[in-house]
């Protein structure tokens, strides 16, 4: 009997999880072809790229001495040729729809493609390349930005939700309108004060130019590059966050189960990690799983700020050079990312909350 | 109606935090109002981008006010125009050998400042484009008398002074025959023609302005034939080094204007975007939730597409690509968010005012759906949302402002953002330019605050579970 409905369970879980994985699935690739329509610009992206092939040919060909002194049609003939060829080369002789699904399919199978016009510090046209030698500034700053306001705002919220009204929680309570401003906002006092008047601080940057030659000093002058970032997000968030989290831990903590476990005399640590922390974790979970994704992606405009060589100023990059294939593949991979985190928080909901029923009333 | 508004409002002045809240958007406004009635939009956004209209301002002044904060007075721009006959001005006409006149323009004005001024150009002007012989005497206190230069006029001449290498030589020979050494430092034309000629001159932080009465004479050789036709003017202006209520930029445009006229722009963009975006979720979300099938299971797979899609890459992209204006960014923005989170919220909350029981006695007498979503369900969760719209503008004027900030925001428009990026680009922070970020910026600040702290009180109001915590 027990067996039985230990079958059925996984059997609906594996049902729920196939539909849940069809339609995440549907999402991301519909939302990667939107990507790829408005990064061609519709297509008008090849007409920029045919165009410089015109004149770079025609460049090419002025500048050739063995084609000098040839009659002008002759000239004209070969330059519509060797053009032909080139846009063919690059695959432009198709029509723009027809190759849109060709990108979407390289995009879908993780095959990015050669950038057009960024390469990397190392000299490489690919995507992938590209984007993997940007990706540790990023993840070094902002995963850790992310995980280390997450932590301590956690910790204070909880610790506040358990003296509510006193000096400390009325003092962050004071200081949650700063969280109206953005880090990046921040980013420009700080530099102006810490790099500009005390010049204690670079103005940004991942290391001190030249880098130094010893494994440590590199460490400690990327860590140094690394405060005014750091302070400029803590600034911006860590109020805000701090709020939120004691609200939403003082919501579960004055539930009808809460008060009964106190009249029955449980102690009080044990109140908190059993009757408030644990139906909390399902959405900190959530939290934390989607901050973590987002971080990665970097921060656009506080990389551009402090000049961080992460994925932000890749993507802006991107932008600025009309570099689709790089877009596309950052956007790829983080519509993977995201799509894999949200079908694993459903499992691990079914896991950790035990009122989520599998199957049930589709929400 | 009116009772509750100002029951609320009552209740809102309890607050400290939403009375400063509320006296600084209502500043705000009336700032913005200022703006909109003294210059319309148009004509600032011309005079902003064209040249002209800023000729005669110093380049990176810094706002007047630091005068009065420093015992050491930076200068004043100072005009002397012979055009204008309320300035200063000595128009006289002497005659020399054989029907030779010399026209001379004289201008007199008083150097009572502790610093150097930025810049000295002399412009020249002439109804003819017949060629006349310029020369240009400067005279300091004390009888100093100095020929700068002599230039060629053919209609119209800037003679930019301070740049004039060759009246620098001779100044150099003067000096070191007179005083027996060289300057420590590279004296340029400025402190040349306003230091004082004894041995302060000689190191860089000794040399002193020679306060008093200052005169410049043009001398303009003109024929006989010409002295009742022609007409020869001159504009001397000695630019300072601050400048209005809030300086000038790298291209002496008056920061104040874009000041002022970024407070209604930013106004007007956050506050559209707020109430707009957040209206619009909360409607899509109401149908969405009362219809329920197919609609809903469409809103729904829309709005996890777009939750997908990167939101600030992808409105990078659109106004980096189509070189947008102002007024699309916005409405692209308001498209981008139309279908976010916030739908998946109200939707939640539509859900459960779904099953309340007055909502089942209205079908059960037969109302219709479009009265049961916007008469039943919506008033239910509006005074939830009013805050939500409230927080949710800085947000909104921030995001122009990074635009700006990134160089993909309007280039014509005139914004906060705006000048925040001119400072960027033009390396304020390192060069010590610091009023000119902190003025938009302080601008930026306020508004958040204002509508933070208003927003947060009205939570606390409208949401009474976040009061008693």
């Amino acid at each position: 009997m027990v067996a039985a409905t230990k079958y059925a369970t996984l059997k609906r879980l594996g049902k729920y999880l196939l539909v849940r994985g069809i339609a995440i699935l549907a999402t991301t690739i519909i939302a990667i072809y939107i990507v790829i329509i408005i990064a061609n610009m519709g297509g008008f992206v090849d007409e920029i790229i045919k165009s410089e092939i015109q004149f770079s040919v025609y460049e090419a060909i002025r500048n050739n001495p063995a084609y000098r002194g040839l009659n002008k049609s002759v000239i004209e003939s070969i330059a519509r040729e060797v053009i032909e060829l080139e846009i063919k080369r690059v695959g432009l002789d198709k029509p723009f729809i027809y190759r849109s699904f060709n990108y979407l399919i390289d995009a879908l199978t993780l095959n990015l493609g050669r950038a057009i016009r960024i390469t990397s510090a190392s000299g490489s046209k690919q995507v992938r390349i590209i984007v993997l030698e940007r990706l540790p500034a990023s993840i070094l700053l902002f995963t850790t930005i992310q995980i280390m306001l997450f932590f301590s705002s956690l910790a204070t919220g909880l610790y506040l939700s358990r003296r509510y009204g006193s000096k400390i929680d009325r003092i962050i309570v004071m200081l949650s309108p700063l969280s109206s401003m953005p880090g990046w906002f921040y980013g420009l006092f700080l530099i102006m004060i810490f790099a500009s008047w005390l010049g204690i601080l670079p103005y940004g940057g991942l290391v001190d130019a030249p880098p130094p030659e010893h494994p440590l000093l590199y460490a400690l002058s990327v860590l140094k590059h690394m405060i005014l970032p750091m302070m400029s997000w803590f600034i911006a968030y860590f109020s805000i966050n701090t709020y939120s989290m004691r609200t939403f831990f003082l919501m579960f903590s004055s539930e009808d189960y809460v008060e009964l476990a106190k009249a029955k005399g449980v102690p009080a640590r044990e109140i908190e990690r059993r009757y408030i922390l644990r139906p909390t974790l399902p959405p900190i979970v959530t939290q934390l799983a989607l901050l973590l994704i987002s971080s990665w992606m970097g921060a656009i405009i506080t990389e551009n700020i402090f000049n961080w060589p992460g994925i932000g100023t890749l993507i802006w990059m991107a932008i600025a050079n009309n570099d689709s294939p790089v877009l596309i593949g950052i956007v790829t991979i983080y519509a993977y990312l995201l799509a894999i985190t949200v079908l694993l928080l459903d499992i691990i909901y079914v896991l950790i909350d035990p009122r989520i029923k599998i199957g049930g009333v589709s929400t | 109606m009116m009772r509750r508004v100002k029951a609320l409002f009552r209740e809102l002045l309890m607050y400290k935090s939403a009375l400063i809240g509320i006296i600084i958007i209502t500043s705000l406004i009336i700032l913005s109002l200022y703006a909109i009635i003294t210059v319309p939009y148009g004509e600032v956004v011309r005079k902003w981008n064209s040249i002209e209209p800023w000729e005669d301002l110093p380049k990176n002044a810094m706002p007047s006010w630091v005068n009065i904060f420093s015992h050491r007075k930076l200068p004043e721009t100072i005009v002397l125009d012979s055009r204008r006959i309320d300035l200063n001005v000595n128009k006289t006409i002497i005659p020399v050998s054989s029907g030779k006149y010399i026209l001379r323009l004289l201008f007199t004005f008083s150097y009572i400042y502790d610093d150097f001024p930025n810049e000295i150009i002399l412009r020249l002007y002439s109804n003819t484009t017949k060629q006349f012989t310029v020369q240009i005497t400067w005279i300091k206190p004390g009888e100093i008398e100095y020929v700068i230069g002599r230039r060629v006029l053919r209609g119209y001449e800037a003679y930019y002074i301070s740049s004039d290498e060759e009246f620098l030589k001779r100044f150099y020979t003067n000096l070191i025959n007179r005083l027996g050494s060289r300057p420590n430092y590279d004296v340029s034309v400025d402190i040349a023609l306003f230091a004082k000629e004894d041995s302060s001159i000689l190191n860089r932080n000794t040399v002193e302005v020679s306060k008093g009465e200052y005169r410049t004479i043009i001398d303009v050789l003109i024929g006989e034939e010409d002295l009742n036709r022609v007409q020869i003017d001159a504009k001397l202006v000695v630019y300072g080094k601050v400048y209005g209520a809030a300086g000038t930029d790298h291209r002496r445009r008056d920061l104040a204007l874009a000041l002022i006229w970024g407070t209604p722009i930013a106004l007007a963009f956050g506050l559209v975007a707020s109430v707009t975006i957040t209206f619009a979720q909360m409607f899509i979300a109401a149908i969405s939730a009362w219809y329920g099938r197919g609609f809903d299971f469409i809103v729904q797979r829309v709005t996890e597409i777009f939750m997908v899609l990167p939101f600030l890459p992808i409105l990078l992209m659109i106004s980096y690509l189509y070189k947008i204006t102002i007024w699309m960014l916005l409405g692209v923005v308001i498209l981008l968010s139309i279908f976010g989170s916030g739908v998946k919220n109200y939707r939640a909350i539509f859900l459960q005012i779904k099953e309340i029981p007055y909502i089942e006695a209205a079908i059960a007498y037969g109302t219709s759906s479009f009265r049961i979503v916007f008469r039943y369900m919506i008033p239910k969760i509006l005074p939830t949302i009013i805050p939500t719209i409230v927080l949710s503008v800085p947000d909104f004027v921030f995001l122009e402002a990074a635009l700006a900030l990134l160089g993909v925001g309007d280039p014509q428009a005139v914004t906060w953002g705006r000048v925040l990026e001119d400072a960027a680009r033009e390396a304020a922070l390192y060069k010590g330019y610091y009023y000119w970020i902190l003025q938009p910026s302080l601008l930026l600040l306020l508004t958040a605050l204002g509508f933070a702290m208003l927003g947060l009180a009205l939570d606390k109001i409208f949401n009474p579970r976040l009061r008693e915590m």
